[in-house]
């Protein structure tokens, strides 16, 4: 299966096709959840209407870590099957997690401003995923630090690999050290505690989110393969004359 | 074993004799104290307060100094290929070239702390707490840092880089160090906070190796 797919002319005949379904997904989706998240569900009891930032957070929050593991994930099949492919899906995975990480903390910190009275405090939950911006923006650095590219790829998937151990840190640091940061109420043992005129926008925002990254990882590998064709086909002709 | 007491003991005779990289962290450790010293305007009880905080942070960027240097030299003069074709395992290898760069770093650092505190009028009920937070802190700071020395080898503007990927992982280490000092300040038992700080120490020891030795092999092939 792996090695099927490691082909650059196959990956993208199998998932070139899936780009209009996945942008279709996320505008259809991220328009039903922004409608019913701004004017079905309700205002909270307490914070009225900033609790609708959650439509956001939340999700950003998923995709956060969520891009951290597919970076993981493919950083150890590159180095493991050593599949130049991986580490150009890895590689695209990046900027993108950062953009979640940095929408999650500034949405965070807008209501947390508004629900907390403070923008920042040095909560364990917050502490954690500002580290794991930084290890997303020490991903792209290292990536970029040699003027070898393929050595760069194999440190940056190495150190994706190193700071994996932040995700479950991440993910339950609010119940380890029950600081400021609510636990989790959706993903919970127990099933979700929240209410289905609230979950429903939620989860539709999630999925809009997750087809908005499935379509710019496709969009961005498939950049990434044109370019290297690019470039091989240049060498090739300045070889030729 | 007898090869890991030979690069320890080869390590510290050249650090012994160039002697700078020692005195740049130290050096460096009592010098940003000072500023501080300066900077929070020399008021006492303000400086006691933040002391145990700014120990561990100056103290944390003292042990990234040298950091860069640790497999740098041995790269550049060809002996760390030497060291890769000998037939002990390259985990063992990176074990020994991590304690010697504490012995070097981590340790004058640990011995610096006292006098730091003194300047900087932390309680010397707290002194104890430092420098046993500081032995269990600095060896994992040193663990992590040997992935990030053997990730950034060759790489351009590589000890700028290093404190990018680095810093992010030592937070955890700050945090408990902290906490361990200044629970012995407040007169309450700390040893939940140690054996958090003894809990990471372990973990580093067990998986800092294998990490390194995979980033090294990946960086010299």
């Amino acid at each position: 299966m792996l090695n099927f797919l490691a082909n650059p002319a196959r990956f993208m005949r199998i998932f070139g096709p899936l780009l209009p379904w996945c942008w279709a997904v996320a505008v259809l989706a991220g328009g039903a959840g922004l409608v019913l998240a701004l004017f079905a569900s309700p205002a909270d009891y307490q914070q009225g209407d900033s609790v609708r930032i959650m439509y956001i957070h939340v999700p950003s929050a998923w995709m956060a870590l969520g891009a951290y593991t597919v970076i993981a994930a493919f950083s150890a099949i590159a180095l493991v099957w050593k599949h130049p492919l991986a580490h150009v899906v890895a590689e695209a995975a990046a900027p993108l997690g950062a953009g979640f990480t940095a929408i999650c903390l500034v949405t965070g910190m807008l209501w947390g401003k508004t629900s907390w009275g403070t923008w920042w405090v040095w909560d364990a939950r917050l502490t954690s995923v500002l580290v794991l911006l930084f290890l997303y923006l020490g991903l792209i650095a290292l990536r970029g630090a040699f003027d070898d590219e393929s050595r760069g790829q194999r440190a940056a998937a190495l150190l994706a690999l190193v700071g994996f151990v932040n995700i479950p840190i991440i993910k339950f640091s609010v119940e380890w050290w029950a600081t400021l940061h609510q636990p989790a109420s959706v993903l919970r043992a127990g099933g979700p505690a929240i209410h289905p005129s609230m979950l429903w926008p939620l989860l539709l925002m999630a999925v809009a989110f997750m087809a908005y990254f499935a379509a710019l990882l496709i969009l961005s590998v498939r950049t990434e393969i044109a370019r290297r064709k690019a470039e091989a086909l240049i060498v090739a002709g300045r070889r030729q004359s | 074993m007898a090869i890991l007491c030979a690069i320890i003991a080869n390590d510290l005779r050249l650090a012994w004799r160039r002697g700078a990289d020692t005195l740049t962290a130290v050096g460096f450790f009592v010098l940003a104290a000072l500023l501080f010293g300066f900077g929070l305007g020399g008021d006492p009880s303000a400086l006691a307060r933040a002391a145990a905080g700014l120990i561990w942070v100056t103290a944390l960027l003292a042990s990234m100094l040298a950091l860069e240097r640790m497999f740098a030299a041995d790269f550049e003069d060809g002996s760390l290929d030497g060291l890769m074709m000998t037939d002990a395992p390259l985990e063992l290898i990176m074990l020994a070239k991590a304690a010697a760069h504490w012995i070097t770093t981590g340790l004058p650092l640990i011995v610096a702390a006292p006098g730091i505190g003194l300047m900087l009028n932390l309680p010397t009920d707290a002194f104890a707490a430092l420098m046993l937070a500081l032995l269990f802190g600095t060896p994992t700071l040193t663990l992590i840092g040997a992935i990030g020395a053997a990730l950034t080898l060759g790489a351009r503007r590589g000890g700028v880089l290093i404190s990018l990927l680095v810093l992010p992982l030592y937070i955890p280490v700050l945090i408990f160090g902290v906490a361990a000092t200044e629970t012995a300040l407040s007169g309450a038992a700390m040893d939940a906070r140690l054996m958090a700080l003894g809990g990471f120490f372990l973990a580093a020891l067990a998986l800092a190796p294998f990490a390194a030795a995979a980033a090294l092999r990946q960086a010299v092939r």
